[in-house]
């Protein structure tokens, strides 16, 4: 195999890792949770300790190898640990989402057939109880808190503290098996088993073995130069493969720190406290914390909101150069080390962010701005691009070459082909062994070269060697004259204006592009009433000229700078209308996450498309719509349509000829 | 009524509910001509929880006031633990184990959650002054061990995200968890509840209801409530006593009360004559 010249010399699964940190870091902090008020931590030695009294307790139990382990609850020191026995003892750990519905968990308990799982308090005990009848084979569940469950029937229910005492007398007995279990691990042996959301279709099982995961982690952490005494804060969902890949493949591969929040709700105040070194987390929460940033600085005094605008504006020009090691200039350099310390230094502090020394987002696109707010900072915030398929890491951003608009170069080990349809492929030590019981899956997704679909079309820049995603694969098009259409990209940019909520644009197989846009009533409704614009419904407010002239300037800024880019730069957005009402899932317009449904809405706004190519100025329409309760109803206006100036295209003057 | 005896009984759901801690017998309380409560007599088993229900100005709080030694009344006998309570001060009755919450809240507003929850360990504070002032031997550890006391309190009402928080700057329904927090911490075996879910929207009250029944099975203690709604009344509680203008009008489980005539006409309304 290709991947054999260096995984000889590096431990073959993740015990093993365990074990050369005891040896290595033993009196070193590896867990750290807030409990009662306090940061608890245990050392390497400890933890191990733990895993090895809830391995044994498994073992006593009647844990199978092959045997697969369901974890779900919040980040907790002893279910990261419950994974790790599990491993130990040959089983496979299958953590869940903690907030899924009873109705979800049964697909994924039956499709693994979990005869054991581990939850973290009553409520998930509650759930997996509910689905007995439907999941018979559970035998066992262990809890971690054991508020509530007293009066339960115990005959199948057990406190993790109880097991680990359990196994702790057990020892002499067990000890052996255990040793024989743990040494029968190696590279090929699964690591751990995910399930894939999956937009559509039911949840797929990812297997990762232990070459994708420890491989994945090494090269990483290498490529960030991760070190022991970093700090993670670890409160995103134990069952993304994000969390499993920071909180225990890096974790265990660098020897650092994992620390768990309280609970959810304070998990800023933890952040705080902790000031993590390395921290992940997806545009939404970066969005927010900015966002409440944003509000707390208009309520402040005139004095402080000037001294934040003077030098934040300051910072957004020299931050970013001081973090990619550019030529900054003496007096510029003094003016951020004021501001640093007046303003920026302490902002940092806030939010919990004085120490990041690598930060990541990734899951969707970040729009430009928060993510220049949080490099003027001096955060060194970078973007990453990854699958569960790919152990996570397929590219990312190293130090001194970031941008907002790419993903970065393909992460060490990954190599990355682009297809004839401009589809993503990647391969790489980390592409997962299989979909469980799914070999019809598997084979449509990795060929027999190891090749993986991504799913999303892409192109590598020239010049930078930049991986940039512009689309899903699937609703990436041509336009007429041949030229690439890829919608999401130029929706995205649309949706970072926070008047802008929702854009569809159309233009595939079509001359020119166009778009349906819907505002964002909050954004616009605050801005009308800034504005002395009265408005007595959406409707009104979406059809006002000035909410159209101002939605118009979106449109055409967009336009420029997607002008800026050979590829693309016929996406550009000729003419646009403002949609009488806002797309919403209960008219099937958007799935219940929020995403577009194009076919539906080229099929229900049919006239308005025509109208859109057809150079009218405006157009009559009528729109059925569903109330919250159920009954049907329709709406009735006659949308404004508007031409957008576009850049450098010559597919106006053939509009304008015809 | 249910005749268990001193023995107590198990309830269907499993809870075990022990003999009679405390009897009220013929208590009478007049404020000059105004006849607060009329002759009542009810008692409180060890671990049950007893509900209170009955129109505005029955007495309802009156009762919970006399309980907790705020009011004394003229005619009458308390019996606690077997033998006859004399007048006593809230204080000496919150050292007897009786803790409360108020029907509008009475919580320190300047101060924070923590520091809040903290008072409720008052009466389990023993060190001196002097000890006090220096941070000395027993203080230290008392302090220490009233913090962990209350950190477990906040652990189990999950108020650990408001723990820095002005109590002022929450919203009520907040604020009504703090006080029961507050209430908690002083490790009461019979905790007094005044309309802990007045003004809650649903969520909040199952919230509520859920935190009360925890704390009953958690910890044992007996709850005496007082509380309007019918259904949460109906749901959480072991007996209901009901009053209707200072009497006692019906007293039993919650399905022999629904079926008292007398306390259906109380609530539908029947002219006084």
């Amino acid at each position: 195999m290709a991947h054999n010249d260096t995984s000889r010399d590096v431990p073959q699964s993740v015990p093993a890792l365990l074990a050369r940190n005891v040896a290595q870091f033993g009196g070193k902090p590896a867990y750290r949770e807030k409990e009662l008020g306090i940061w608890q931590s245990w050392t390497w030695a400890e933890a191990a300790e733990e895993i090895e009294a809830i391995a044994l307790g498994l073992l006593a139990l009647g844990v199978a190898r092959g045997d697969h382990v369901a974890v779900i609850g919040r980040n907790r020191p002893a279910l990261y640990w419950s994974m790790v026995a599990a491993q130990k003892v040959g089983a496979v750990p299958v953590p869940l989402y903690q907030d899924a519905v009873a109705e979800e968990m049964a697909y994924v308990l039956e499709h693994c057939f979990a005869r054991f799982v581990i939850c973290g308090d009553q409520e998930q005990v509650d759930k997996v109880i509910e689905l007995q009848d439907r999941v018979p084979q559970i035998e066992h569940i262990i809890y971690l808190d054991g508020r509530g469950l007293r009066k339960y029937d115990h005959s199948k229910l057990h406190a993790l503290a109880d097991v680990q005492a359990e196994g702790r007398a057990a020892r002499p007995r067990l000890e052996g098996e255990l040793v024989t279990r743990e040494g029968a691990l190696d590279f090929a042996s699964t690591c751990v088993m995910l399930y894939t959301s999956g937009t559509t279709g039911k949840p797929k099982g990812v297997v990762l073995s232990n070459r994708n995961i420890i491989m994945t982690s090494k090269a990483s952490s290498e490529f960030d130069r991760l070190r022991a005494d970093d700090e993670v804060l670890a409160y995103l969902p134990m069952a993304w493969v994000g969390d499993f890949i920071f909180s225990i493949g890096q974790a265990y591969w660098t020897g650092f720190c994992v620390n768990c929040p309280e609970s959810a709700d304070t998990m800023m105040t933890d952040l705080r406290e902790i000031g993590p070194t390395y921290f992940f987390a997806p545009p939404r929460v970066f969005e927010t914390l900015l966002t409440s940033v944003m509000i707390r600085m208009e309520d402040a005094g005139p004095l402080k909101r000037a001294m934040f605008a003077r030098f934040l504006d300051h910072a957004k020009a020299v931050g970013p150069k001081l973090l990619d090691g550019k030529p900054v200039g003496m007096v510029e350099r003094l003016i951020y080390w004021f501001g640093n310390l007046l303003i920026i230094g302490p902002l940092k502090n806030t939010l919990g962010m004085s120490r990041i020394r690598v930060g990541y987002t990734a899951g969707e696109a970040i729009g430009p701005e928060i993510f220049d707010f949080y490099r003027a900072l001096g955060i060194n915030l970078k973007q990453l691009y990854g699958q569960t398929e790919a152990s996570v890491f397929i590219t990312q951003q190293p130090d001194h070459e970031v941008r907002p608009d790419t993903v970065g170069i393909p992460s060490p080990g990954v190599e990355l082909r682009i297809a004839e349809n401009g589809e993503v492929f990647y391969r790489s030590p980390g592409v997962f062994v299989e979909y469980y019981k799914n070999a019809e899956s598997t084979a449509a997704t990795k060929d027999s070269e190891g090749w993986v679909a991504t799913g999303d079309a892409g192109f590598i820049e020239d010049g930078t060697g930049h991986l940039r995603i512009i689309d899903r694969a699937k609703d990436v098009g041509k336009m007429a004259d041949g030229r690439l259409f890829a919608p999401k990209y130029v929706e995205n940019k649309l949706k970072f204006f926070p008047n802008i909520l929702e854009a569809v644009v159309f233009g595939n197989g079509r001359n020119m592009c166009t778009a349906l846009i819907n505002i964002d009533l909050t954004a616009v409704g605050n801005w009308a009433e800034r504005n002395n614009i009265a408005y007595a419904s959406y409707q009104e407010l979406a059809g006002h000229p000035r909410v159209l002239d101002m939605i118009q300037s979106h449109v055409e800024e967009v336009n420029r700078s997607v002008s800026g880019d050979a590829m693309l730069s016929g996406c550009q957005v000729h003419r646009f209308l403002v949609l009488h009402k806002e797309l919403d899932a209960d008219d099937g317009e958007l799935t219940r996450t929020r995403k577009v449904r194009r076919r539906i809405i080229e099929e229900k706004f049919a006239d308005l498309i025509a109208a859109l190519y057809s150079g009218k100025t405006e157009q009559y329409t009528e729109t059925a719509v569903t109330y919250e309760d159920g009954r049907l109803g329709k709406i009735s206006a006659t949308l404004e349509i508007r031409d957008a100036a576009v850049v450098g295209d010559h597919a106006t003057g053939k509009v304008a000829a015809e | 009524m249910l005749d268990a005896g001193q023995q107590g009984y198990t309830t269907a759901d499993g809870r075990r509910i022990g003999g009679v801690v405390m009897e009220m017998r013929n208590i009478t309380l007049r404020f000059g001509g105004v006849v607060a409560i009329k002759d009542i007599s009810f008692d409180i088993r060890e671990g049950e929880i007893r509900a209170i229900i009955g129109p505005n100005g029955a007495g309802k709080s009156s009762m919970l006031n006399v309980i907790s030694g705020f009011y004394h009344p003229q005619e009458g006998e308390m019996i606690y633990r077997g033998a006859r309570r004399p007048p006593m001060k809230p204080y000496q009755v919150a050292r007897q184990g009786i803790a409360r919450t108020f029907q509008n809240i009475a919580l320190f507003e300047g101060m924070t959650v923590l520091d809040n929850v903290m008072t409720g360990r008052l009466n389990h504070m023993k060190a001196s002054i002097l000890d006090q002032a220096f941070w000395w031997g027993r203080a230290q550890r008392e302090e220490v061990e009233n913090r962990k006391r209350a950190e477990e309190v906040i652990d189990f009402l999950e108020i650990q995200h408001i723990r820095k928080t002005p109590v002022g700057r929450l919203p009520y329904g907040l604020k009504k968890r703090v006080e029961l927090a507050r209430a908690l911490v002083s490790e009461p075996k019979i905790l007094l509840l005044d309309e802990p879910m007045a003004g809650m929207n649903v969520e909040e009250k199952e919230d509520m209801s859920r935190f009360i029944l925890d704390v009953n099975d958690e910890f044992g203690t007996t709850i005496v409530l007082i509380e309007h709604d019918m259904g949460v009344v109906m749901d959480l509680s072991d007996r209901v006593v009901v009053m209707d203008y200072g009497k006692k009008i019906g007293d039993g489980t919650p399905a022999e009360v629904r079926a008292n005539q007398e306390v259906i006409d109380a609530y539908l309304g029947v002219s006084h004559d």
